[in-house]
């Protein structure tokens, strides 16, 4: 039974905890600072637009943990010994591990800005960090700014929209997530940002945040040179791993924790997870670090693996992702990058009045597909999956495009329309062959 | 990284609850409003039509005016900001006022309908009864009852509710339809066809209140009742057994318990359209679902034991079935599974409990289409255990971000997220297939489906 650390419980360190669990009788024990239980940390927002209560994001009742013999330690990791295999607090105590598991996520980006440290002047990742947004706007603010146009940017836009506070929203970006959308997609959110009452300045970069009694009170905006007041600035320009604290220990860092393909870093018996993992030898088109839910959730697994004695590699499969712009839902599976390749052919519908879109992409010459990006519209992550793994033909897709819906009952169906739309610019006249049926889905999908 | 300083998130003003002192407090204001309103309406006028139909249509156009408001200025989409704010949908004090209230109207109604304004063979009705009369006397040519006031009031309210229900999901199909599907067969099923028979003078009957939920089917009065009117009367008893035993089976096994629970149900109904602001107050523990298990299913033992008896009786003219008189036996059903749990706690506990209360943990028909929804099955012809129904809710790979807006949202108080983020299929027998799991989901992960 050997003695298992755990520094960090979000989805990557307590899923690595279940699964060690779930496999073995070691000792697990699992230490943050931030939350005695693990939570949802994409529901903060949810938290402080009212529609759960804090409680409600856990990903298990507090009982489980117990339960599952899972040790918990509330405190923050002062530094790491390698050579005693001891892990410090910043009370004083310490604890000692045969295997150490890192998973201390990211924090958010600062880029030097005059005034950044103000009150008020804050990123959104950490609980702290919604307690801090609360306290800083509960009374009522007039203004908000939000810098940075990703993910987290749009959530705290959404956020202050909910309690009807105005939001400036400067996009550094021609148009809204650009580097990752396509530009119709791109350009869907835009507009719907903007008929949410939000005032977008694409373009916009931060000059600097001016301040008084140590508050937020304005930001200059470095393009246009305008001033606009305000109680609070949301400093959302991505964020990089947070392991500060590891750096004396000796462990090879480069922008994050640097792990091999069994997740282990340079020093033996110390793995890292998650956000704060970079990849020395990522695959193909996949980026050295990942941080996203997802990815987090499958290093847990794997680690997991490895722990118990079989030593698994990482790997993250096919390419997914979701997010949710205001109203607006968004999957993709597989490979859609933002600007399309010369050697891909990328089919894009959207409906004529609606916020709703689809988009594949396949390869020109072999006709394989190569994925899907969805806007208001949901598909099954299985079937996208298979198809992408398989190489499938664009034309066996489309004609069996049904199996992939996923929206509600009595939703209105979009996949004829896709079918039109690739009849018309290839001359053929493809025909949906199956329906949507969930009978049918598991013939293809297990067959 | 230095440490954060912590901060308790329940310093909040927004989390804050009220005291038990306070809570009381507003409890006594809730009576002293409910006493007023009672005495207010207890007086004799000769033109009851004016005061009905212009107190009907100040809360018609009012509740619509209220909800258009409401959702005018907005996208369409989900509409739960600040829930855990409002007073009224976070336990706080508008929320005890109304439990209060609601409470009071339910006892008022079953056990002193007096002083509603009941009245009797030699006493006119007076107060919130006679207000009533006009309608009734239109709808049947009698003078309304306890009853009939209390069934325009809940179908009025589904009315109301739905259209705000409608409006507020309107880029929903699913959840439009649904609600379109319950609005009318409270209105035309539930209360306008019984009220026309009678008119007719034929026995009351509501189709689409199944035994167990419609205990007194085989009680008596109610068989007699039957039995006299004739091809009608036995038709309807016809009906009754055939619905329990054959229509409820069927549907359940094509499309789950929703076809009823969702679709049908004047319980659910309610709980669907005016309940709906109270959905996420729902108890999500294991010790909850506990709790439902052994309730839900000793009322549908309950039920099952109380009509045996009776129908023993009937048949053999013997008393004491199981120790304790079969009369005695219904009227303690009656009182306390159909009066005390149904209304006074399933509707008065709204604001408190959520708004499923009375279908999750008392129901009896909830417990029989759950176990026909739940359970599998081993047929001599099939090799391996079957489900009982084709109706799940699958979830989609692993875009699941356990965020907990399904569990918050589910109004049973099925922990969605357990499943989910296992991605494992939902399949509980309380699952009354409403579909809000689905509509809340962020990264469109849960989908109701008949295999």
């Amino acid at each position: 039974m050997a003695k298992i650390i755990i520094i960090g419980n979000g989805i990557a360190g307590s899923t690595a905890a279940r699964y060690i669990r779930k496999n073995s009788d070691h000792d697990i024990t699992m230490i943050s600072g931030e939350t005695r239980f693990p939570f949802s940390r994409t529901a903060l927002m949810y938290v402080y637009m009212g529609h759960m209560k804090f409680e409600n994001t856990k990903l298990y009742e507090d009982w489980f943990w117990v339960k599952n013999r899972i040790n918990i330690i509330t405190k923050w990791v002062q530094n790491i010994d390698t050579n005693t295999k001891t892990v410090a607090f910043y009370d004083g105590s310490s604890i000692s591990y045969d295997k150490l598991i890192i998973a201390t996520g990211s924090k958010p980006n600062k880029f030097g800005w005059p005034g950044q440290d103000l009150d008020g002047v804050q990123g959104l990742y950490h609980l702290q960090d919604l307690e801090n947004m609360e306290s800083a706007t509960q009374q009522g603010i007039k203004k908000a700014v939000v810098v940075g146009g990703g993910l987290i940017g749009i959530e705290m836009a959404e956020m202050f929209h909910s309690r009807h506070i105005p939001v400036t929203f400067l996009v550094r970006e021609a148009s809204f997530w650009d580097a990752v959308l396509p530009p119709e997609e791109s350009e869907m959110i835009n507009k719907h940002i903007l008929a949410h009452g939000i005032d977008l300045r694409l373009g916009e970069e931060l000059l600097e945040i001016k301040g008084q009694h140590g508050k937020a009170s304005a930001i200059i905006c470095k393009n246009s040179g305008e001033v606009i007041p305000c109680e609070f600035v949301g400093l959302t320009v991505g964020v990089s791993p947070n392991i500060d604290f590891v750096k004396p220990s000796g462990i090879t860092i480069n922008r994050g924790i640097v792990v091999d393909e069994y997740l282990e870093t340079s020093v033996k018996d110390v793995y890292a997870l998650g956000d704060c993992v970079e990849l020395a030898n990522p695959n193909p088109g996949r980026r050295s670090i990942e941080a996203v839910w997802y990815t987090g959730r499958m290093m847990g697994k794997t680690v997991a693996q490895t722990i118990c004695d079989k030593p698994t590699k990482y790997e993250p499969g096919i390419w997914f992702n979701s997010a949710k712009f205001f109203d607006i839902e968004y999957q993709v599976y597989g490979d859609i990058p933002a600007k399309t390749p010369a050697h891909i052919t990328s089919l894009y519908w959207k409906h004529p009045t609606e916020n709703k879109a689809i988009r594949i992409n396949f390869d020109t010459a072999s006709g394989a597909v190569t994925g899907f990006n969805l806007m208001g519209i949901r598909y099954r992550h299985a079937v996208c999956e298979k198809w992408i793994a398989d190489k499938t033909n664009i034309e066996t897709v489309i004609e069996n495009l049904s199996l992939a819906n996923f929206d509600p009952e009595f939703f209105e169906e979009y996949e004829s329309a896709f079918v039109d739309k690739y009849n018309q610019k290839s001359s053929k006249s493809l025909k949906l062959k199956s329906k949507r049926k969930l009978s049918l889905v598991e013939r293809f999908l297990f067959s | 990284m230095q440490p954060y300083k912590s901060i308790s998130i329940s310093a909040h003003h927004h989390t804050e609850t009220i005291k038990v002192g306070q809570k009381l407090a507003l409890s006594l204001v809730g009576i002293g409003l409910l006493l007023q309103m009672v005495f207010w309406l207890s007086f004799k006028s000769d033109d009851a039509g004016l005061w009905l139909w212009s107190s009907l249509g100040l809360v018609t156009v009012g509740s619509l005016w209220y909800t258009f408001d409401q959702y005018r200025n907005t996208l369409p989409g989900i509409k739960n900001n600040n829930n855990w704010f409002v007073s009224l949908t976070s336990r706080k004090e508008f929320a005890w006022i109304l439990a209060i209230f609601l409470t009071g109207f339910y006892v008022l109604l079953y056990w002193f309908p007096h002083l509603l304004g009941q009245g009797n063979e030699e006493v006119k009705n007076t107060g919130l009864v006679a207000l009533f009369d006009p309608l009734s006397m239109f709808l049947k040519g009698k003078p309304a009852s306890q009853w009939f006031v209390y069934g325009a009031i809940y179908t009025l309210t589904i009315l109301l509710m739905g259209i705000k229900f409608i409006y507020k999901y309107r880029h929903s199909k699913y959840q439009v339809y649904r609600t379109i599907s319950i609005m009318f067969f409270q209105t035309a099923i539930a209360f306008i066809l019984p009220e026309i028979m009678q008119s007719l003078n034929k026995p009351y009957y509501d189709f689409k209140n199944i035994w167990p939920l419609n205990y007194y089917f085989f009680f008596d009065w109610n068989i007699d009742a039957m039995l006299a009117a004739g091809t009608l009367g036995y038709f309807m008893l016809f009906w009754g057994i055939l619905s329990f035993l054959v229509i409820t089976p069927v549907l359940t096994y094509f499309f789950g318990k929703r076809w009823y629970c969702s679709w049908v149900c004047g319980c659910g109904g309610l709980a669907e359209t005016a309940g709906d602001p109270f959905r996420h107050l729902s108890d999500k523990s294991l010790k909850a679902w506990k709790i439902e298990r052994w309730l839900i299913h000793s009322v549908l033992v309950f039920v099952t034991l109380m009509t045996v008896a009776v129908l023993v009786t009937r048949f053999t003219g013997i008393r004491n079935i199981f120790l304790i008189d079969s009369g005695t036996l219904s009227s303690w059903y009656g009182f306390f599974i159909g009066a005390a749990f149904s209304g006074v706690v399933g509707v008065g506990f709204y604001p408190i409990l959520g708004s499923r209360v009375w279908c999750r943990f008392g129901c009896p028909m909830a417990a029989y289409l759950g176990i026909l929804q739940r359970f599998t099955i081993k047929l001599p012809w099939n090799k391996e255990a079957k489900r009982m129904s084709k109706f799940r809710i699958t979830t989609n790979g692993g875009q699941c971000i356990s965020c907990g807006n399904c569990s918050t949202y589910c109004e049973m108080g099925i922990d969605v997220k357990a499943y989910a983020q296992r991605q494992e299929d939902i399949v509980r027998a309380s699952c009354v297939g409403c579909g809000i799991c689905s509509a809340v989901c962020p990264r469109g992960v849960l989908r109701l489906e008949n295999l």
